[in-house]
């Protein structure tokens, strides 16, 4: 009742406005720099990611996979096609020789923080430099990934309509806890100069998909789902876009 | 008793010299507002043809003329926006927001502009 006061009273305000002002719908396109210069780089080195999470989908041959072949259509830089690096045992070779016993890194990833654990593979800017110096010294694209499934409770407010003893109609709001499943994709984007194996920028991401208990997703196709809302912030990171809108003109 | 009626006359002396300049602004402070209404409507037939550049200096001069004019610091806003210079833009926004807050259509502007603005800086490090 109080939002739908509140919906009606915003309503009438922007009805009071548009009343009392001269106004001009207008399409405007908001340029978006790209992020990061690529002037220095002809090529580009989707490296493969530190990932990990549900066992349906390899997130990181799928992602790596989709971002070469978005970057082939939609950059300048070329695209360098080689299998995916071992970043895992990397991160693990560099742990077992400092650590004792069984090395410290969780062999199978399932959470945030399995994924912590072999986030120093990214700062080792020796290994990054030889990367580099094996492929022409291209832009690398790496990072983590973790797609998981996820559930969660909702409450949902409906209306249920009821008839009282002499027949009058009535609906009466009902509260009740809806089970949703889906699916999350948590990571970081991480862009490394293969000239000097620096970071030069890095770039997080967040997104989950849930659905009703009766639909039947599959992961590969909740993945893309996810991936298809996080390529666009990923392609202007390296090239600049631009944001159709419309916007009022007042007078 | 004897203090009441010297600040009596100092009030009523005050209320006549404000009154006196309220009304003698008035007509200035008019036609300040349709100078800059006549800016603004240039401006707004300059950005339609897509000259946002020219359509900015018309703006920024209606704002200069008349510094109360909340729908010239909105276009100022549009203006930039679609020039992809975003601190500007957010700046005239708030600008035009302080004058009038309660103008839903400079409210959702700044809505819109927000949601980009909030994308392109959103999860970089």
């Amino acid at each position: 009742m109080i939002a739908r006061a509140a919906r009606l009273s915003s309503l009438v305000a922007v009805a009071l406005t548009v009343a009392c002002t001269s106004y001009y719908e207008i399409p405007i396109e908001t340029p978006i720099r790209a992020k990061l210069d690529t002037g220095p780089f002809q090529r580009v080195l989707v490296a493969g990611f530190i990932a990990g999470g549900a066992d349906d989908v390899d997130s990181n041959l799928e992602t790596t996979r989709l971002l070469r072949s978005q970057l082939r259509n939609k950059s300048d830089l070329r695209v360098i096609d080689v299998d995916v690096l071992p970043l895992m045992d990397v991160a693990s070779d560099g742990r077992e020789a400092e650590a004792s016993g069984d090395g410290g890194l969780p062999p199978v990833i399932k959470d945030e923080k399995d994924i912590e654990a072999y986030e120093h593979v990214f700062a080792n800017v020796e290994y990054w430099k030889k990367v580099g110096e094996e492929f022409q010294n291209p832009l690398i694209v790496t990072g983590t990934l973790l797609f998981v499934e996820r559930t969660n409770n909702q409450v949902v407010q409906r209306e249920v309509e009821m008839f009282d003893d002499l027949g009058r109609r009535r609906l009466v709001p009902t509260r009740n806890f809806v089970e949703r499943k889906g699916f999350a994709l948590n990571g970081r984007f991480i862009f490394i100069d293969g000239r000097t194996g620096a970071q030069l920028h890095s770039q997080s991401f967040g997104e989950q998909v849930m659905y009703s208990t009766q639909q039947t997703t599959p992961a590969l196709s909740s993945y893309f789902e996810l991936m298809d809302r996080l390529i666009p912030n990923f392609l202007s990171t390296l090239s600049s876009t631009k944001v159709k809108g419309t916007r009022i003109l007042l007078q | 008793m004897t203090i009441v009626g010297p600040i009596f006359t100092m009030i009523s002396r005050i209320v006549v010299v404000a009154t006196l300049l309220a009304v003698a602004a008035g007509p200035a402070a008019a036609d300040a507002r349709d100078d800059a209404k006549k800016q603004v409507e240039f401006g707004i037939k300059v950005a339609q043809k897509g000259l946002w550049r020219e359509a900015i200096i018309r703006f920024e001069r209606a704002a200069r003329i008349d510094p109360t004019y909340a729908a010239a610091y909105n276009n100022i806003g549009i203006g930039y926006e679609h020039e992809g210079d975003l601190d500007k833009a957010r700046a005239a926004y708030e600008k035009a927001l302080e004058l009038e807050p309660n103008n839903q259509l400079i409210k959702q502007n700044y809505e819109l502009f927000k949601e980009i603005n909030d994308r392109t800086s959103r999860s970089t490090q």
